[in-house]
């Protein structure tokens, strides 16, 4: 029956943007992390989405598939600072290429999809209890 | 049988699956408002409610054990959706407040099905009781 489907699909969808939240989390609160080389430095990091045709679901519904998680290639920002205590030998230290602001707005629209997809499933609980509720007095 | 609960349910046994298949499709593009590439969809309401009324789907009959198992299936009335915006940059035609509306709308009209189908019972139940 098709209303069950419905909370495999918003559950996919809320799995999903769950998983955004936690990469715009891990993203901010590494936004200020400092290393001492360009390989240890902390990337940003985003989820890939993809639709999921599922067997089981009829050809016309999709969930949300997470394809992976990718580290973003903008370049580092490098700081001169021969006083840091990890600077390298030539007093440089490396800050991750995180968009602080970009991150905010990612972790906006994360929430409130998020919360859409809540209120999907539930205004699909309410059409499948008062289903069940047919024929009653 | 003196009594045909098909015919004293008439369409909106019928209408009420349709909803129900199309609350799944406006959920899936919901889901997928932000899946690059996703294009949204939605169920043809007419097409589906006269295919699901002329029957759920028909099979070809087979003569010989290695004929392939060919059936139609009524969900063929799935239709994409004509984006709003021409580019919304990665592919994605999901509008999700006009998504939301009709989700909403579709679950007004299952409800409107289920208050029908309800009173139809109700209806029979006092035949059958003889309004006690």
């Amino acid at each position: 029956m098709s209303l069950y489907n419905i909370f495999n699909v918003s559950g996919s969808g809320m799995s999903a943007q769950s998983v955004r939240l936690n990469t715009t989390a891990s993203n901010i609160a590494n936004a200020n992390t400092v290393s001492s080389s360009v390989d240890e430095t902390y990337r940003a990091r985003h989820p890939v989405f993809q639709a999921e045709m599922s067997k089981a679901l009829s050809d016309q519904s999709a969930g949300v598939n997470v394809l992976g998680v990718v580290e973003s290639d903008a370049p580092l920002k490098v700081e001169y600072s021969p006083n840091h205590p990890l600077a390298d030998k030539d007093g440089y230290v490396y800050k991750p290429n995180v968009n602080v602001v970009e991150e905010m707005a990612n972790m906006i629209s994360a929430s409130r999809s998020y919360e859409t997809n809540v209120q999907i499933a539930d205004a699909a609980k309410t059409m499948l209890s008062k289903t069940l509720q047919m024929g009653q007095r | 049988m003196a009594i045909s609960l098909d015919k004293a349910f008439g369409i909106h046994q019928h209408a009420l699956l349709v909803r129900s298949e199309r609350a799944e499709v406006l959920a899936s593009n919901i889901a997928n408002a932000d899946t690059p590439g996703y294009k949204a969809k939605d169920i043809d309401f007419a097409d589906a409610l006269a295919n699901a009324q002329k029957k759920s789907g028909y099979s070809m009959s087979k003569t010989h054990e290695k004929h392939y198992d060919l059936s139609i299936d009524i969900n063929t009335s799935g239709k994409f959706r004509n984006p709003m915006q021409p580019d919304t940059g990665d592919g994605n035609s999901v509008d999700v407040q006009m998504e939301r509306n009709q989700f909403m709308q579709n679950t007004m009209e299952y409800q409107t099905s289920l208050r029908f189908l309800n009173g139809k019972i109700q209806a029979l139940n006092k035949a059958l009781s003889g309004g006690q």
